[in-house]
């Protein structure tokens, strides 16, 4: 449940959910993002759900704090249908010249590359959230022997579809971007893709994601 | 090619298409983007008959210089813009705030801004250019938008999808005040800073850094000291918020801002000052003053009614 709102300057709703990251807060958190969506109140124009907040913009010419604070405490999340979510399996390739951090992690993590590789596919991942950059899902949570802390010096340029690490959650760099993650492997799959008008992310808050390891042939292959 | 295009001879630093923005979209990532300076942009559209929510040709510090064909056509360019304008063998000064017709083979070459960062020239019609969820603003980090979300490139064309022109010039006198003070309102982790922190931040000057752009803006000056936690979960962004990262410079969220950042947020500027914000270019001085949220919501209504009375005097 909301803990507490606030403003977050003029034109945002600050919803608290509390300060741990965990997948019932998180839950919570996108139950309401997606009520809140569907209900497409006048003047918001934009949620954006993350571990355990959701910030509600909205545009002042149109309607205010008091007003849409009203709003959603007047929300009864549990009157709306089931929120759906899907399961997804993403492929996954692991051979050395996409696993730019294997030895880093391998350091790290005290653990053989196998060992982590083994770890890292036998799980059920959840989205937390996406967002930083265009669709890039948080997903979570890795098992405790296999978080690792960001890199000291960011990479200038992380390829498009490197599946990376950090701390307790998983991602994929939709389009090559800046970043500091601990990189595993890549995805030959369009994770982001924005001539998809109508649904450019594959994975959606609240999904469940499976990763499998392919081979290089397999990656190679995988349009054909 | 159709009969009325526009020929980029020099794009230009940092030149793109904008319109009022893109919005639900946050939640995969995509922010608002859209014209950095709201007012100036509609005043350019308003200038040569447009629909106020057009696309129009946004430069930052140098503009470009552009070459016209086709039937007899309005421009107008809003801003602190110092441009000319050749029409066969005489070249003019330009003056912002002010309609011009053009015809075939005339030339704009938008020199500069002024002290200031960014300017805005709309054209009177609608330009063949994509629209990508409702909007044709370029967000050239996630490359977004219009123009394969690119900046404008030397040699391009760009076609007209259709023209207006008006016979009558239009004109209206208006001034771009410069403020030193910029309000806002409390941040969500202003407990994380000390005394001497939050002191810091509402009475000491800070400077524009040269490393600004439309995602944000980077100040430097005194450093602003945290005593809780130099990082937090990540968790949504909207522009105008102020982040204080481990280093102590404050950064200020623009129109192409992440969705989402994990540094404290101490603050976020009011809305009534963020199209004169963003006009403050490197080595500009900056003071916070704080204000609450009923005042930032009635300064803001009064901004906006000025704002159309301006539109309404043209």
């Amino acid at each position: 449940m909301i803990k507490n709102i606030s403003n977050l300057g003029d034109a945002a709703l600050y919803c608290d959910f509390g300060n741990e990251v965990n997948k019932s807060i998180n839950s919570q958190v996108i139950k309401y993002f997606k009520t809140i969506k569907e209900q497409k109140p006048v003047g918001i124009n934009n949620l954006t759900p993350s571990y355990n907040k959701l910030i509600v913009s909205y545009d002042l010419r149109q309607t205010n704090f008091k007003e849409v604070k009203k709003f959603i405490e007047n929300i009864n999340i549990e009157d709306t249908q089931k929120t759906y979510s899907k399961q997804l399996e993403i492929p996954v390739c692991c051979e050395e010249s996409f696993s730019l951090d294997i030895k880093r992690l391998e350091e790290i993590l005290n653990l053989k590359r196998e060992k982590i590789l083994e770890n890292f596919f036998n799980k059920e991942y959840f989205c937390y959230m996406t967002g930083f950059i265009a669709g890039m899902p948080f997903l979570g949570d890795l098992a405790e022997n296999m978080r690792a802390p960001r890199l000291e010096t960011p990479r200038v340029k992380v390829p498009k579809g490197s599946v990376a690490l950090t701390e307790q959650f998983a991602n994929i760099y939709t389009f090559e971007s800046p970043g500091g993650w601990n990189i595993l492997g890549n995805t030959p799959l369009d994770v982001f893709d924005n001539s998809k008008e109508h649904k450019p992310n594959l994975i959606d808050p609240g999904d469940i994601v499976t990763f499998k390891e392919i081979t290089l042939d397999q990656y190679k292959n995988f349009y054909e | 090619m159709s009969n009325n295009y526009l020929e980029i001879i020099r794009p230009g630093i940092n030149t793109t298409f904008q319109d009022k923005g893109r919005d639900h979209l946050y939640h995969i990532g995509i922010p608002f983007s859209g014209a950095m300076d709201n007012r100036n942009y509609l005043i350019a559209n308003k200038l040569v008959n447009n629909n106020l929510d057009t696309a129009v040709i946004e430069f930052a510090y140098q503009g470009p210089h552009i070459k016209y064909t086709g039937e007899k056509i309005n421009f107008a360019i809003t801003g602190d813009v110092f441009f000319l304008i050749k029409k066969k063998d005489n070249e003019i000064k330009g003056n912002c705030y002010q309609s011009y017709q053009i015809e075939n083979g005339d030339e704009i070459n938008v020199v500069s801004t002024n002290k200031s960062v960014f300017g805005y020239m709309a054209i009177g019609g609608e330009l063949d250019i994509k629209f990508q969820w409702n909007s044709c603003s370029i967000n050239t980090k996630a490359n977004i938008g219009s123009n394969d979300g690119k900046k404008l490139d030397v040699g391009q064309i760009i076609n007209f999808k259709k023209i207006n022109l008006n016979k009558d010039i239009k004109k209206i006198n208006y001034i771009n005040t410069k403020i030193e003070n910029i309000r806002v309102l409390r941040g969500t982790n202003f407990d994380y800073f000390s005394e001497q922190g939050k002191q810091t931040f509402y009475k000491k000057e800070f400077i524009v850094s040269k490393l600004s752009d439309r995602m944000g803006m980077r100040l430097e000056g005194p450093k602003i000291e945290n005593i809780v936690n130099t990082n937090i979960k990540s968790e949504g962004l909207i522009k105008g918020v102020i982040q204080v990262p481990a280093d102590g410079n404050p950064i200020i969220m623009l129109s192409d801002h992440g969705t989402v950042g994990g540094y404290p947020k101490i603050g976020t500027v009011a809305s009534v000052d963020y199209d004169r914000l963003v006009q403050m270019s490197p080595g500009s001085k900056i003071k916070f003053k704080e204000i609450n949220l009923s005042d930032a919501e009635i300064l803001f209504k009064l901004y906006e009614m000025e704002t159309q009375n301006l539109l309404s005097q043209i």
